[in-house]
């Protein structure tokens, strides 16, 4: 029974655990980007980028609330300096949005030309953040560091392996859930959200319905900046904050916006869950699961790993191209791009 | 002066004119229908009176006002409901909340309009929970005027309204449009259908070319030789 269980405890220690919790963050994230792309039709390159700024504004007042002593252990103190990083966000998204995108919705810019606008904001917005906080690694998580700790899983189960939970990862699959469920419940149940949706479908029909097509942008952004703050700031939590990693996150997001299918929000956070377990999944060195599983006469010398970690963002852009090839709509039939 | 008259009126889509000193009008409680062949100009002329399109000459009255330089939004408040031949629902959205949509302007309670919507088309209230993109044809365009409807608009304007539709469902939709227009809302429509149209309009405008070639009550135009003749097949 051991011989199943403790490869089975692996597989959960080293890929459902952390896939849960890389899977949440990257469904927040492409959430935004969808969000942006029904409504103002157009892939936001900046989109990671507004996740490290969201992040970084939520760690200098983490570090202003941790050196006034405040604390709510064994939580990290960086949930309560989010909502000020969501608002930093926010008047981060909305000045963009008056200074730069205002101007070719005006003009009726095409897409293209959107995309490319949005990598110029995307190099502004990194450029202000490494002016700021700098290009390296910065600390910020306190509070528990464990839910469960591996030898405490030893001790009550008596396997040999054990299973970790770290308090980041706990933390974030609740606030995820809890963001996601908060977000449907807005676009589905509200009068604003029902808009929002309505706009998307069809924004001649929504302007002769009197929808306000300002208004709707203007929420649009308002609850990208929360999501991308949030999916910032529980990704730096989980591992650690260094500006550059939001600019590469920016592959695997989009991947996953694509394939759950552009503008379809329950696509959205399939997508993430799919990209973050395919990336562990084959980038996983099985040797030790295997190891249990077979007789020790035929046990593997190698890692037993389909790639090297190095190479997990290939996995994402393979998803991407197969999805592209295949299914260009994405799972859930989202608009083909 | 009509209730909603748009007023010789000239203009296009930026290039070249398509309508010329083109005047079409309704009254309340009545039902106006545009003929003509394709390329007339029907469509265009709705959507000038709707202040899709703007006009180098003339002007759109609507209740003793000038409204040419409203925006359609504007004319929407106004009290002017106007259904697009085409995309004219959500498809994402359940026939209800295509309602919702259609009310978003009103602060008030809408469930005695959305009741009032239901009572003409019962087949919606079955279908409220289904997605508009899921109906059939003549079940979308029935979301489609609810949806104007749910505003309760002084005067209702289709583009169209039985474009694509079964010959039994397009009676039926005449039926409610009917039904719709005695309770006093004027009805300004746009047909291909011009014999069948005709047959339920109170007036009737034939244009050609951008021009009104007849203007006459829906019954003398149907009685009319030349008209007979040239657009409803003899």
């Amino acid at each position: 029974m051991a011989d199943i269980l403790n490869p089975l405890v692996i597989l959960a220690n080293f890929i459902l655990v952390p896939g849960l919790a890389y899977g949440s963050q990257l469904a927040l994230g492409a959430l935004g980007v969808t969000l942006i792309y029904s409504v103002l039709r157009f892939s936001n390159f900046a989109h990671g980028e507004t996740m490290a700024f969201g992040a970084m504004i939520t760690i200098l007042v983490t570090w202003w609330l941790q050196s006034a002593g405040v604390s709510i252990a064994p939580l990290p103190t960086a949930l309560l300096a989010l909502p000020v990083g969501i608002l930093g966000t926010i008047a981060l998204c909305l000045t963009t949005d008056r200074l730069v995108y205002r101007y070719y919705r005006e003009q009726k810019a095409s897409p293209v030309t959107y995309l490319i606008v949005s990598v110029g904001v995307m190099f502004i917005t990194g450029g202000v953040i490494r002016f700021i906080i700098g290009p390296n690694d910065q600390l910020f998580g306190d509070g528990a560091r464990f839910i469960m700790k591996a030898r405490a899983f030893k001790q009550i189960t008596g396997l040999n392996e054990g299973l970790a939970i770290k308090t980041s990862q706990g933390v974030t699959v609740i606030t995820a859930v809890i963001v996601v469920a908060a977000v449907f419940w807005f676009l589905n149940r509200t009068r604003t959200g029902k808009s929002m949706r309505a706009f998307s479908d069809n924004e001649d029909l929504a302007l002769l319905s009197g929808i306000n097509p300002d208004r709707v942008v203007m929420i649009a952004w308002i609850i990208t900046a929360a999501l991308a703050t949030i999916a910032g700031t529980l990704y730096g939590l989980d591992k650690s904050f260094k500006p550059f990693v939001y600019l590469q996150l920016l592959l695997p997001i989009f991947a996953a916006a694509i394939v759950g299918g552009v503008g379809s929000p329950v696509g959205a956070i399939a997508g993430g869950f799919v990209i973050a377990f395919s990336e562990l999944i084959i980038t996983f060195a099985y040797k030790r699961v295997v190891t249990y599983l077979l007789p020790e006469s035929m046990a593997p010398e190698g890692l037993v790993q389909f790639l090297s970690t190095d190479y997990k963002f290939a996995v994402s852009f393979f998803i991407l191209v197969i999805v592209l090839l295949v299914k260009p709509t994405g799972i859930f039939s989202g608009k083909s791009i | 002066m009509s209730f909603l008259i748009g007023d010789e009126m000239t203009g296009g889509y930026g290039g070249a004119d398509i309508l010329h000193d083109c005047t079409v009008s309704v009254e309340r409680g009545e039902i106006a229908v545009v003929v003509g062949p394709n390329g007339a100009g029907k469509s265009t002329a709705m959507k000038a009176m709707f202040g899709m399109l703007d006009l180098r000459a003339g002007k759109v009255m609507f209740d003793g006002e000038d409204i040419t330089n409203l925006k359609p939004q504007d004319r929407v408040l106004k009290g002017m409901g106007f259904v697009p031949q085409n995309s004219n629902v959500f498809t994402s959205m359940t026939v209800a909340e295509n309602l919702e949509m259609g009310a978003f302007i009103r602060r008030d309670d809408i469930a005695e309009t959305m009741d009032q919507v239901y009572g003409l088309f019962p087949i919606l209230h079955e279908k409220r929970f289904q997605p508009a993109g899921e109906l059939s044809g003549g079940q979308r365009q029935q979301v489609a005027v609810g949806r104007a409807l749910m505003t309760k608009p002084k005067v209702l304007m289709l583009d169209e309204p039985t474009a694509g539709v079964s010959p039994i469902v397009m009676d039926e939709l005449f039926d409610r449009i009917i039904e719709v227009a005695r309770t006093g809302i004027a009805i300004l429509m746009v047909e291909q259908n011009a014999k069948q149209a005709l047959n339920i309009a109170d007036k009737g405008f034939v244009l050609v070319q951008g021009e009104n070639r007849y203007t006459d009550t829906g019954a003398a135009l149907m009685a009319n030789p030349n008209v007979r003749k040239a657009f409803l097949g003899g």
